[in-house]
């Protein structure tokens, strides 16, 4: 077993180191400096009102920190495991998707941004119904989150920032419960992409999220109607309306792997493409895999920590 | 010292230009509009840029460069009328050219042609499509004359032309953006926040000229300096925003503008939803046009306007 690969970086928390949790969950609200550190990162290619050139504002960002440890800390209780030193170049995650509602991204972006190491800004890759949404698109811009358009997502890379994609888009997210951690198929456009760019690719498993929002059905006539992705019918969703779309608080773990290279022309065939996608998904299969195995046997492993 | 054919000389930026390039350069004004106090040494031809008239001027001098600004934006006028102006106009112009062995053909569009769409990518390369017309059958005129010149460009390789798509144009000039943002409140679509580009037009005239020297040829963006959400422009001038949600604006604007109060038809305020941003690299590459106002500077020199001031007054 690659020890170094799998080294926790943060122990998973049992009972007792709860309120040591709780300590350093509310130390950090406070942490000035390494918000500063985090929000001037990019701080060369804000404009005189304060904006990157996609919208991102660290003024924006400093006010949802707060939640966002929430969600990550408290909520979520995310343990990140072989998150090490990053590279300070470009960067892209590669991740499955999952959930429903894709909190998945906004968790993995938490992980590198409070436990990297530099802490990084991850700018989201997002789906292309979410610029027509009202508020929804406005939060995610100012966020740093970017339309999973190729043109963006080169111009953020050939600026070294870091990416985070989800091949599997809507595929993913819109599964079923009973289809949970069952990768679906990866889009080739990320790989051509990063041999364009030269970008390494650092794979990622998360498990947890796929029992966030247990989908029973995918009401698809519905979610047609809607303009929606998918319209998941949930042991809670639509009955408790809005509420009952709320995520379950499982706890998530984040599962890291090593940074892949690939070269090669962005523009071979298909078929040559492919074969370095079944890479990346079989690295994020792996993940996966031995994430769950890690995890222990349901239902404890949905609260975390408690092994039998 | 070359002679330079200016269309539409009368409206602000072809004020603005006169006054620039008559320094180096014999200008000829060619507008149905008057204009009064000119320099002595421009001579403007009151004619309709459709009357076979026209023509004359090309025989009688011996005209180097062609500048098209006669582009008619009042969305107000029927539809006919306005494709009838801007694109019968426009093919007759490029004809002469042709013709008269003009050797460059400068005009300027809109970046508004590619069209605000929410899946945009967040900056747009020349080489995006002009969907503007999608939708909004008002822009459909300035998408068919943006595409004439650009098949000019083609297939007429002996003429240098060139051609300008501006961000937002801001300054004196009474335009859709200047009078927008001249409003006491600004209404805006509840939810949403678009990254909006400004240039002033003393920029977009600087452009212009640079685009006259012999050798530059093609299309170009030009975006000013860098862009910022709309919100914060409003906040910089002073002003609040008035957020309404989409249905009512929508609403409203359509109300309005059957009434004849409107002056922008209600598929613009997409405009005021999604992103419609250009890369601009290539006019710095190849132009070496470099803003030089900054974005404080352009709102500034809005605020000094007389437009902005009346805007102000009618609130």
């Amino acid at each position: 077993m690659n020890g170094n690969l799998y080294d926790d970086t943060s122990s998973s928390p049992h009972l007792d180191e709860y309120l040591t949790q709780f300590e350093d969950w509310f130390r950090d609200w406070g942490d000035k400096e390494w918000e500063n550190r985090i929000l001037s990162s990019g701080a060369a290619r804000l404009n005189e009102f304060g904006y990157d050139p996609f919208g991102m504002s660290p003024a924006f960002i400093r006010k949802v920190i707060p939640l966002v440890r929430f969600l990550y800390r408290g909520y979520f209780r995310v343990t990140t495991h072989g998150l090490h030193e990053l590279p300070t170049t470009r960067l892209m995650f590669v991740a499955n998707h999952s959930g429903q509602i894709p909190l998945d991204g906004a968790l993995i972006a938490a992980a590198v941004a409070i436990e990297g190491r530099p802490p990084r800004i991850l700018r989201s890759m997002v789906e292309r119904w979410v610029p027509s949404l009202p508020f929804v698109s406005l939060f995610m811009s100012r966020c740093g989150q970017v339309l999973g358009d190729p043109d963006n997502s080169r111009r953020l890379l050939e600026n070294d920032e870091a990416i985070l994609v989800f091949p599997e888009g809507v595929r993913g997210v819109s599964k079923l419960f009973r289809d949970r951690y069952k990768l679906q198929e990866f889009g080739t456009g990320f790989m051509r992409l990063a041999v364009e760019t030269g970008t390494p690719i650092i794979p990622v498993g998360v498990i947890g999220a796929e029992e966030t929002v247990p989908a029973l059905y995918n009401f698809r006539r519905l979610a047609r109607l809607l303009g929606a992705p998918a319209f998941p019918i949930t042991p809670t969703f639509p009955w408790l309306l809005g509420l009952g779309l709320l995520p379950y608080p499982v706890k998530i773990h984040l599962w890291f792997g090593e940074p892949m290279h690939f070269s090669g022309d962005p523009d071979d065939e298909d078929e040559v493409i492919d074969q370095n996608v079944e890479k990346v998904r079989s690295k994020v299969a792996q993940l996966i895999e031995r994430g769950l195995k890690e995890r222990g046997p349901f239902p404890f492993s949905l609260l975390g920590g408690i092994r039998p | 010292m070359s002679c330079i054919v200016l269309t539409g000389i009368s409206g602000t930026i072809g004020r603005l230009l006169a006054r620039q390039l008559h320094l180096d350069h014999e200008v000829i004004g060619l507008d149905r509009r008057d204009l009064p106090d000119r320099p002595k040494d421009i001579r403007v031809y009151k004619l309709d840029i459709r009357r076979k008239r026209c023509e004359n001027l090309f025989r009688r001098h011996k005209v180097d460069a062609v500048i098209h600004l006669n582009i008619m934006h009042d969305f107000r006028k029927p539809q006919a009328e306005l494709h009838a102006f801007n694109v019968v106009g426009t093919q007759r112009l490029l004809e002469y050219a042709a013709r008269h062995g003009v050797r460059k053909f400068v005009f300027l569009s809109t970046a508004n042609v590619y069209g605000a769409k929410p899946d945009n990518p967040q900056y747009l390369t020349e080489e995006a499509l002009l969907l503007a017309g999608e939708g909004f059958s008002e822009m459909r005129s300035l998408v068919s004359v943006d595409m004439l010149v650009t098949s000019f460009f083609w297939k007429v390789p002996e003429v240098e032309t060139v051609i300008l798509r501006p961000a937002h144009i801001l300054g004196t000039a009474a335009n859709g953006p200047s009078a927008y943002l001249s409003l006491p409140r600004i209404p805006t679509v509840l939810g949403f926040d678009p990254m909006v580009q400004v240039i002033h037009e003393s920029e977009l005239v600087r452009a212009v000229v640079s685009s006259v020297e012999p050798g530059r040829r093609g299309i170009y963006n030009l975006a000013g300096p860098p862009a910022a959400p709309l919100s914060a422009m409003v906040k910089y001038l002073g002003k609040r925003t008035l957020p309404l949600p989409h249905s009512l604006l929508r609403a409203l604007a359509q109300r309005a503008w059957q009434m004849g109060v409107a002056q922008v038809p209600p598929p613009e305020l997409d405009f005021l939803r999604f992103p419609c941003l250009v890369d601009d690299s290539r006019a710095r590459r190849e132009l070496g046009f470099e803003p030089k106002l900054s974005l404080p500077q352009t709102l500034d020199l809005l605020r000094q306007s007389p437009t902005y001031r009346q805007g102000m007054k009618q609130g």
